[in-house]
């Protein structure tokens, strides 16, 4: 995403010539002003998510009793040196936040990569061989939509045993079948096209036409839902930890952050506010950078 | 339209052995013998042991064993709670209500506000307020809602004292089930302050529970509507002379409305799946709490049961409106 972004004003200015591909993705792209701002605040969170080391004011993970629910610096008895206050033993809460953005999008990327990888490797063979291996695989995959996603997450988690690990991994195979479907309807369109023919004819075989002649064409809608799966995963992933199945204490995880203040509430707003906010800024971001990617990606919908 | 029905119903049936098997092997997956997990951690003697085994039909092959499960499942014997001792059936029974009636009033509650701003942002198309809806209804659609709960309780509960915290209606109250949804049982019970002391309960969960439906109903009548406003019928019915409200109401509401009602038949297995967080964030007694609880006490009758049932559940819920939309619809019936 950011060095197609960079390379873009940087094209050669338009002449009789069709605009580069890249530019003209951009063009369309930067109408959207939603999917320019979801990418500014990615960007942010990306560059948080790297530097927190230097960035973050505390250890994360030093707890201080003396310092326990401190409140935000603008509330009385809150201090610079804790800007956001506090949590129930006395970790700085910013310091906690800025570490788990990098987890949030260690495990936004890990699982929609994880299913990407899968799911696509699924279609492509559901695609291309049809028959029963094709009925097995969509049928399998349609059983794990009809059942509501999270709930097969929990069961997964609940079967596993709960952990960051198994619950990237629930998360992944819950999103699976919208790659799948997605990848198996690009290939079944793109295989009857000449192209693909005329790569059969001068005897490319099933695996290669698979990979380096049909994939290439469908990646535009595994992008636009990678994207939207990112969004996803993040909010998932932050579901189980609040329910005490995903990532487990002391972990910096936006949702477990949530679980450890949950009784706090009545007493202290900002341990519960912050990290909520982190997840519901970084799950907007991405599902508007998707619906901006889609609307510039989507030739249908290309005036 | 029989042969419609037909088709339909017989698609679910693999996918009812879809999760009947997912159901089966959840409780293999557990680390362990399956009989030690059974019997939790107070240990078993091997005598017993040996009994259990045959018991449960643990030492037959494996085909055999989900034969045996599938029978009782379809005989409504989905095991007894570890804790409680009670069948895993009638604990849902009982605590099924209580998630329907959140979920309804849910469902409600989004369609009220969802459908009027969708049909509004499409007709102001561009305007202030369609931008706003649309902004609003995508954060919606972003929302942590086990967060937004939290927040609404900090709002509401601990700022302005308006509603209360957690639970179904005041311990104050004891209202003898009879249908099992309080707004109804309470009205039968005559008790005074009853009803309203249910409804200021539900207030909270329904509006956290109905967000992420309000905004996918919003967006999705949104973009209907736009695409019935620029249908020829539409613009013969302005060209006739008919008055505004008639052209919205009559001639394009009608038609937007079918993709609506799927996305709404869809949204009901969110909702259930919402509910989980819902009822473990207000201690709602209902079917989502009550298999997260099971989790934490390895209970796992209760969770293979829980989830087979909630699985059934969505599933019958996916085929009502899928028929449904098969008599709405005249297309789709002959289509296939």
């Amino acid at each position: 995403m950011t060095t197609e972004t960079m390379e873009a004003p940087a094209a050669a200015a338009p002449t009789a010539t069709p605009p580069h591909p890249l530019r003209e993705f951009w063009g369309y792209f930067s109408a959207n002003h939603g999917a320019v701002a979801g990418l500014v605040i990615i960007v942010a969170v990306v560059l948080v998510a790297l530097l927190a080391d230097v960035i973050a004011p505390h250890d994360p993970n030093v707890t201080n009793t003396a310092l326990a629910l401190k409140p935000p610096f603008w509330q009385e008895g809150g201090s610079i040196a804790y800007p956001l206050g506090t949590d129930p033993i006395g970790r700085d809460i910013l310091s906690r936040m800025i570490h788990g953005a990098r987890l949030s999008l260690l495990i936004g990327i890990a699982v929609v990569a994880i299913s990407i990888a899968l799911g696509t490797v699924l279609g492509l063979v559901a695609g291309f061989f049809r028959g029963i291996t094709e009925i097995f695989i969509m049928r399998l995959m349609d059983i794990v939509l009809t059942l509501p996603s999270l709930l097969l997450a929990i069961v997964i988690v609940a079967v596993l045993g709960p952990g960051l690990m198994n619950a990237m991994l629930a998360v992944a195979l819950v999103i699976l079948p919208h790659y799948v479907r997605l990848a198996r309807a690009a290939v079944i369109t793109e295989t009857s096209k000449d192209y693909v023919t005329a790569a059969r004819v001068s005897g490319a075989g099933t695996v290669r036409l698979m990979f380096k002649e049909v994939l290439p064409n469908c990646t535009a809608p595994l992008i636009v839902q990678a994207s939207l799966g990112i969004s996803t995963a993040i909010l998932d992933a932050a579901a189980l930890g609040f329910l005490g199945l995903g990532a487990q204490p002391p972990s910096p995880e936006w949702g477990t952050m949530l679980a450890d203040a949950r009784e706090f509430v009545l007493r202290a707003w900002w341990v519960v506010t912050f990290p909520g906010l982190a997840i519901l800024i970084t799950v907007l971001a991405f599902n508007l950078l998707g619906d901006g990617l889609r609307d510039a990606l989507d030739p249908k919908l290309k005036r | 339209m029989l042969r419609f029905i037909l088709t339909r119903v017989s698609l679910i049936i693999p996918t009812f052995l879809g999760i009947t098997l997912l159901a089966f092997f959840l409780i293999r997956l557990v680390p362990g013998d399956p009989i030690e997990t059974l019997a939790g951690e107070r240990g078993i003697d091997p005598a017993r042991h040996e009994q259990l085994l045959k018991e449960y039909g643990l030492d037959k092959p494996i085909f055999v064993q989900y034969g045996i499960y599938l029978s009782r499942v379809l005989q409504g014997d989905l095991g007894k709670s570890m804790i409680t001792q009670e069948p895993v059936l009638n604990e849902f029974k009982a605590l099924f209500p209580a998630t329907v009636e959140l979920a309804l009033c849910a469902i409600l509650f989004a369609l009220m506000i969802g459908l009027p701003a969708g049909i509004i942002a499409a007709l102001r198309r561009n305007s202030i307020f369609d931008h706003g809806v649309m902004g609003i209804s995508l954060t919606g659609y972003s929302m942590p809602i086990f967060w937004w709960g939290l927040i609404l309780i900090l709002i509401f509960s601990v700022q302005f004292d308006l509603t209360p915290v957690s639970g179904r209606i005041d311990v104050l109250y004891y209202i003898e089930p009879t249908t099992g949804f309080l707004l109804i049982d309470t009205l039968l019970s005559e008790e005074e302050g009853a009803f309203w002391s249910a409804v200021e309960h539900l207030i909270l969960p329904t509006i956290v529970l109905g967000t992420v439906p309000l905004a996918v109903i919003a967006r999705m009548t949104r973009s209907a509507m736009l695409e019935v406003l620029g249908e020829d019928y539409i613009r013969t019915a302005k060209a006739k002379g008919l008055s505004r409200f008639r052209i919205v109401a009559l001639h394009a509401l009608r038609n937007a409305l079918i993709p609506v009602i799927t996305v709404i038949g869809l949204q009901i297995g969110v909702l259930f799946t919402g509910a989980i967080l819902t009822e473990t964030i207000f201690s709602w007694p209902g079917v989502g709490k009550w298999l997260i609880d099971a989790i934490f006490r390895r209970d796992y009758p209760v969770l293979q049961g829980g989830a087979l049932l909630l699985g059934v559940v969505v599933m019958s819920v996916n085929l009502l409106v899928d028929l449904a939309y098969g008599l709405i619809n005249p297309r789709i019936r002959h289509t296939r």
